[in-house]
């Protein structure tokens, strides 16, 4: 993989770091506990105590928005793990084999990815109920055809080229070829669809917590934290400020990174 | 060859409306949770509860009930609504006109923004690229795509909230939540919906000018934008006759995807301000278990969907021949 000295990547792992170094220690420190109802604190301004403020049960914030934005990439991490574990295999063998199946399998695809996922991820959501972990799986399954599309095309694309043609004269197995010869190649293109990966599923986790679908209450997310905050934008902006900014810095972070990985140029 | 490919095209979209209106049928057919205890209440006489699952059809097998469906769905009668006891088409008909009007502004609000500012940039970094301007002129142009970076990055709901709070709450441009329907009075209608708008539309509009500036600095290295120039061509009139017909491909594709993407988007903005569109009643007619309506709301976005899909691919072809032979 090539990675060019640039200021995409430079800033991209720079506020990536920033932004899971808070998550990471927010699993297992805040600064308040998120869930603990202080009541004669209510709408505190920022101060020692409460550094970004307290919310309208009085619910440190600081702590809240630290503790969504480990949710939120826990969820967009389980989901990159079904949806794109899932995808591979599938990407892998039919762009290795090809034939009907996979004919069968890109046609579906299409059909699945010609919507958008937020609709998808409402009804999935409608069927199953709410919270957590039907959002993860919901997401999971509508990640894995554009998924499995990315990883087919590469291996499409490698699967022509002379070294594997050697590697099989040679009397390479097919497992061999894909996971020794081909896969390697495709690092570069499936790392960056990783990222963008990931922020669109940081993306729909905040939608469907927004509206309320996700996670629930008292448990913070970063769409739970927006939708709870939106009452009291005019008496206190701090508090949609601070969840949006954090959700505005995860993504921009992954974006970066994304554009900041060179891919080699294809034939 | 252009028959066979038009007749391949409609039979893959009436194949796929097929799948989806079964898909969202059947979906909803098998989800845990009688509709009929829902609406009567836990204790409704044993006949009474008999009485409404035939009058609502619920008594047939689920084919009877899926070609009964879609036959009375092509006709324009989507079956009535469980929690509000009125036909969903009645219950839909503004609501459509809602989000519609939202969608259709937004777009055009992208289109707006992204193809000015897009050519702009595009125009200045072709000249930038080739080493020949200014340090300050390159700085700006760091700065203006920094900043297109950091928009795209920021959600819609976000965007809206930010919005509501800077021109609503602040500079009281508008008062949030006060939406008026179209019956009531057009012109507030959609000065309501403006912001809203705006809110889908700013994120969207920077993806597009990132993709322009990407697509046209792709094709400015290529051998006819040499030509172009050497026959005495200016900046601009290369960069509009002759690479932004290549250049606007992806653009083209992007936004037909962009605008299925505004319509369901409006889902949440519409939540973000409070309009009561079909997003809203989508939402509502979840936790209520109102099938029909959620039903009915699936099918007619999908179809919009699918048919703005093969509307992009229409104008692409027709633009650029080359597509034409594949």
């Amino acid at each position: 993989m090539i990675i060019k000295k640039n200021h995409y990547l430079f800033f991209g792992f720079i506020i990536t770091a920033l932004v899971l170094s808070i998550a990471i220690i927010g699993f297992f420190w805040t600064p308040n506990n998120p869930n603990a109802i202080d009541s004669s604190n209510r709408f505190a301004s920022p101060s020692t105590k409460y550094p970004l403020g307290t919310d309208n049960f009085g619910r440190c914030i600081l702590s809240r928005v630290v503790e969504g934005i480990g949710a939120t990439v826990l969820v967009a991490v389980f989901t990159l793990i079904i949806g794109f574990g899932v995808g591979l295999i599938i990407g892998t063998l039919t762009g290795y084999y090809g034939g009907w199946v996979d004919e069968l399998l890109m046609r579906s695809g299409d059909v699945v990815m010609a919507f958008p996922s937020i609709l998808l991820a409402l009804v999935f959501i409608s069927i199953t109920g709410t919270g957590r972990y039907n959002v993860i799986i919901a997401l999971g399954v509508l990640f894995i055809p554009s998924f499995a599309r990315v990883v087919r095309g590469e291996f499409v694309r490698i699967r022509e080229l002379d070294f594997v043609h050697s590697a099989k004269i040679m009397g390479a197995g097919p497992l061999r070829i894909m996971l020794v010869h081909i896969l390697p190649n495709a690092i570069p293109v499936l790392l960056r669809f990783l990222a963008i990966g990931f922020n669109n599923a940081v993306l729909a986790e905040a939608s469907m917590s927004y509206l309320g679908l996700g996670v629930q209450p008292p448990d913070s997310s970063l769409g739970r934290l927006l939708s709870d905050s939106q009452p009291f934008l005019f008496t206190a902006p701090w508090y949609a400020l601070s969840a949006g900014v954090a959700i505005v810095l995860l993504i921009l972070g992954f974006s970066l990174i994304s554009e900041g990985i060179v891919l080699p140029r294809s034939e | 060859m252009t028959l066979k490919y038009i007749l391949k095209r409609v039979g893959v979209f009436v194949v796929t409306l097929f799948v989806i209106s079964t898909l969202a049928f059947i979906a909803f057919s098998i989800i845990p949770g009688d509709p009929v205890t829902r609406m009567l209440g836990m204790n409704a006489s044993e006949e009474r509860i008999v009485e409404m699952r035939s009058e609502l059809g619920l008594d047939k097998p689920i084919h009877t009930r899926f070609f009964k469906w879609l036959q009375s769905f092509v006709t324009g009668d989507f079956g009535k609504s469980y929690s509000y006891s009125i036909p969903v088409r009645e219950l839909l008909s503004d609501k459509v006109l809602t989000t519609a009007s939202l969608s259709l502004m937004a777009f055009v609000f992208v289109l707006a923004i992204s193809m000015p500012l897009g050519l702009l940039l595009s125009r200045y970094s072709i000249i930038s690229s080739k080493g020949a301007k200014s340090s300050f002129q390159r700085a700006i142009i760091s700065a203006a795509t920094a900043l297109n970076q950091i928009i795209m990055s920021i959600p819609p709901f976000f965007t809206g909230i930010i919005i509501t709070y800077v021109f609503g709450l602040i500079l009281r441009f508008f008062t949030p939540g006060a939406f008026v329907p179209y019956s009531g009075n057009p012109a507030a209608f959609y000065a309501y919906l403006i912001f809203p708008a705006l809110s889908i539309a700013l994120p969207r509009s920077a993806m597009v000018i990132k993709l322009i500036r990407g697509s046209v600095l792709n094709e400015a290295g290529s051998d006819y934008v040499r030509t172009a120039y050497s026959r005495g061509g200016g900046q601009w009139y290369v960069l509009l006759v002759h690479i932004m017909r290549n250049a606007l491909i992806p653009v083209i594709n992007f936004l037909a995807m962009t605008l299925s993407d505004i319509v369901a988007g409006s889902i949440i903005i519409e939540q973000v301000f409070a309009i009561p569109g079909m997003g809203r009643l989508l939402l509502l007619s979840i936790s209520n278990r109102d099938y029909p309506v959620v039903q009915t709301i699936v099918v007619i976005i999908a179809s919009v969907v699918v048919i703005l899909n093969l509307l992009a691919d229409v104008i692409c072809q027709y633009i650029d021949p080359r597509i034409r032979i594949t």
